[in-house]
């Protein structure tokens, strides 16, 4: 009978698990593993659901993610409707009342003011989310406050580890704020400079920096690159003295290759989060990338 | 001449400085010393005025940055509207080509029970839906879908699931009740508009009406280990096909289910299952009357690049169901009572393959097993060959063009030809894997 055997080898993988004092934080995407390694450190056990090479738009609901979902203490993603496709039937599926809603769920989007809030809501215009662009990873200075929601958080969660909480976000945002004002001193040349982007990733990256966005490969959010946009992109890119063609680690290089190759402008792919390249290793590493490969396509 | 008119310069500077040394001015030095210290205090008090201006021009930017970011959520949650549910709509249709009139179509060794046969000849709407959902409180969930449905000209509504769930109960256990598709086998707990075909596979049709959805209750346990494990059970009215006449004082299925599923490195994700059905039967839409047990097997594999599954990748998929009747068949207009016990089955196996994000296309074998033995005996088993190819404008709609090469019964043969529409708007769905 396959059901009792399958029901004692789960009995057995139940009594077999290591008790631990240690709480289970799941990660949808790899920026706030990232934040979530420099708050906690070795005090919590990490899963992170995506990889830099993965559209996090388009996940699937995976058995793998049910089931680290259904030990996790603590949800952290960027929610505002970034994981709309997949996050919900997760919690649905996990019976995991922790992190189904309340403390224990965490979404970083809602700590923060967002920009491109929609005043208008129509499919026609692509996949927009009501709550503004989710992509607010790209600014230090929201990260910055994201990492202070998510410290009290950690705190109310795993209370017997607070003070390691708070001695770490202080030594944390006291490197972060160091930072910032050498990555805001090394992109002071990148002001005032024109970008085309694949998708709508880059605004907040391009609000703190002072770039500017004249175009995208999509034509609308979350729809793939046509001929047809991608030709009257041309004389965009080539008169405006554009910078540089900007796309995530994830996306298809094709679209941003064949604007290059017919404009002279360089196409670079950047990370986007934590592992998009050898460099951004961590949230660190992730900025140091970013500007360096921004500074590069500056003759 | 130069240089020697420099170095008696060099001599005589080096000279009257000793002089100026030895002639006693230590106050000199000391005011020095002094001035530099003010000096040095006031750079480090300039250094601290610095970062201190730094810092709360920091603060002040955090500050202005937490308004913003107050004033419009106060606007949305102001509105009462902001607690509907969350409503989603599946627009569906198309049309189909049949070369065998559907009232000729039989399936030899089974019935034609539930929602199972061909799919309309023509132009029709299909089963287009629409879906309330949302959390009723902090302990339930609560979901009804309606499928609107046309059948030869008369349209009618009819409620395809409606459930209360728990969302509350510790140690991964979700309990649910109301009406809805049982979590048996793979397909049957999947809505169709998730489909990769346009048709239900051949056993789906002939051995649980296309879909077994039936009033009940439902538990399941998802068990605490790396490896999805989930285990349930349902307790069923027993009102529709496979079974029927809500036997047992309205508690005629019992069901039981294990599905356990994961992650091969990145790129592959696998889903397994095995269920059983226990069916108690009243006048079954095939004239069965006793126990219809059925056992279910499910497998899906899928590989995507980077696990971009969206993006390109195959799914691999099969199902393999039996069932076990021990009863009698009884038509009672013909005046016909028989004993009806033995056991037939069925398979699919599918392959899509998805060539970026905008095409699909995929092949499906349909099989089935007849008895040669009892009501329906048959010597012969019905074969179907699918093949498809769907475009995608967005996440949100599609068209699909299918060829069905079928071979129903002996004497009998449908190839069909359909090009479907189909459009979710609305809420944004999240689909099961």
């Amino acid at each position: 009978m396959p059901i009792r055997s399958l029901l004692l080898l789960c009995l057995t993988a139940t009594l077999s698990l290591p008790a631990s004092a240690k709480i289970r934080v799941f990660v949808c995407e790899p920026e706030w593993g990232a934040l979530v390694t420099e708050l906690a450190g070795d005090s919590v056990d990490l899963d992170v659901a995506t990889s830099a090479l993965q559209d996090v738009h388009q996940i699937e609901a995976k058995p793998s993610l049910i089931a680290k979902l259904r030990r996790a203490d603590l949800l952290v993603c960027s929610g505002g409707g970034l994981e709309a496709g997949w996050l919900p039937q997760l919690i649905r599926q996990a019976g995991n009342a922790k992190v189904a809603s309340g403390n224990g769920a965490f979404m970083a989007v809602a700590q923060v003011n967002t920009l491109e809030r929609p005043s208008q809501l129509d499919r026609a215009a692509g996949d927009l989310h009501p709550e503004g662009n989710p992509h607010i990873q790209m600014d230090p200075h929201r990260v910055l406050q994201v990492a202070t929601a998510l410290t009290t958080r950690l705190q109310q969660v795993d209370a017997a580890n607070a003070a390691v909480y708070t001695q770490r976000l202080a030594d944390f945002s006291s490197r972060w704020s160091a930072a910032i004002l050498r990555w805001q001193d090394r992109a002071a040349p990148l002001r005032g400079r024109n970008i085309v982007v694949h998708h709508k990733s880059w605004v907040y990256l391009e609000e703190w920096l002072g770039l500017k966005e004249i175009g995208a490969l999509e034509a609308k959010p979350g729809v793939p690159p046509t001929s047809a946009h991608l030709s009257g992109l041309v004389a965009t890119t080539q008169s405006s003295d554009t910078l540089v063609i900007v796309r995530a680690a994830y996306q298809d290089a094709k679209a941003s290759r064949w604007l290059s190759e017919r404009t002279a402008v360089p196409a670079v792919s950047l990370p986007l989060t934590v592992g998009g390249d050898e460099r951004a290793t961590d949230l660190f590493g992730l900025f140091d990338s970013t500007i360096d490969l921004l500074l590069g396509a500056i003759k | 001449m130069i240089r020697r008119l420099s170095i008696a310069m060099y001599t005589l500077m080096l000279a009257s400085l000793a002089a100026s040394a030895d002639t006693p001015s230590i106050e000199g030095i000391d005011a020095l010393e002094a001035r530099l210290r003010t000096l040095e205090a006031s750079s480090l008090a300039l250094q601290e005025q610095t970062a201190a201006t730094l810092a709360a021009l920091a603060q002040a930017r955090e500050q202005i940055v937490a308004l913003q970011a107050v004033v419009p959520s106060a606007a949305v949650a102001s509105s009462a509207s902001a607690f509907n549910p969350a409503i989603s709509i599946i627009l569906n249709g198309g049309y189909a080509h049949h070369s065998l009139d559907s009232a000729d179509y039989a399936l030899a060794g089974f019935a034609l029970a539930g929602e199972g046969g061909p799919g309309a000849q023509g132009l029709s709407l299909g089963e287009s839906e629409i879906s309330f959902a949302a959390n009723i409180d902090e302990k339930f969930y609560g979901q009804v879908t309606l499928a609107i449905e046309s059948e030869e000209g008369e349209d009618g509504v009819g409620v395809e699931e409606a459930y209360v769930e728990t969302t509350a109960l510790p140690d991964g256990l979700t309990a649910r009740a109301g009406r809805f598709f049982s979590n048996i086998g793979y397909l049957n707990t999947h809505h169709a508009h998730t489909d990769a075909f346009s048709n239900r596979p051949l056993v789906y049709q002939a051995l649980l009406g296309n879909q077994y959805a039936d009033d009940g209750v439902q538990l399941r346990w998802i068990a605490p280990t790396d490896t999805y494990l989930e285990l349930g059970g349902e307790l069923m009215r027993g009102q529709s096909f496979p079974s029927g006449g809500a036997a047992n004082a309205g508690t005629g299925v019992r069901t039981l289910f294990a599905h356990a599923g994961g992650d091969v490195g990145v790129e592959h994700s696998w889903l397994a299952g095995v269920s059983v059905v226990d069916a108690r039967t009243q006048a079954g839409d095939d004239g069965f009357n006793g126990d219809n047990r059925l056992y279910l097997a499910d497998f899906t594999w899928k590989w995507a690049p980077n696990g971009n599954t969206r993006d390109g990748g195959v799914t691999l998929r099969s199902e393999y169901l039996r069932d076990q009747r021990d009863g009698r068949y009884i038509d009672p207009e013909q005046g016909i009572d028989t004993v009806w016990e033995g056991s037939r089955r069925g398979a699919y196996l599918e392959g899509v393959w998805r060539i970026n994000r905008q095409w699909d296309a995929g092949y499906r074998y349909d099989r089935l097993w007849a008895d040669d033995d009892g009501p329906y005996a048959s010597d012969v088993d019905p074969v179907r060959h699918n093949l498809m190819l769907t475009w995608r404008n967005s996440e949100f709609s599609l068209i699909r063009l299918q060829y069905s090469h079928d071979v129903p019964a002996p004497d009998l043969r449908d190839n069909a030809i359909s090009l479907q529409y189909q459009t979710a708007l609305g809420a944004h769905g999240a689909h099961k894997f």
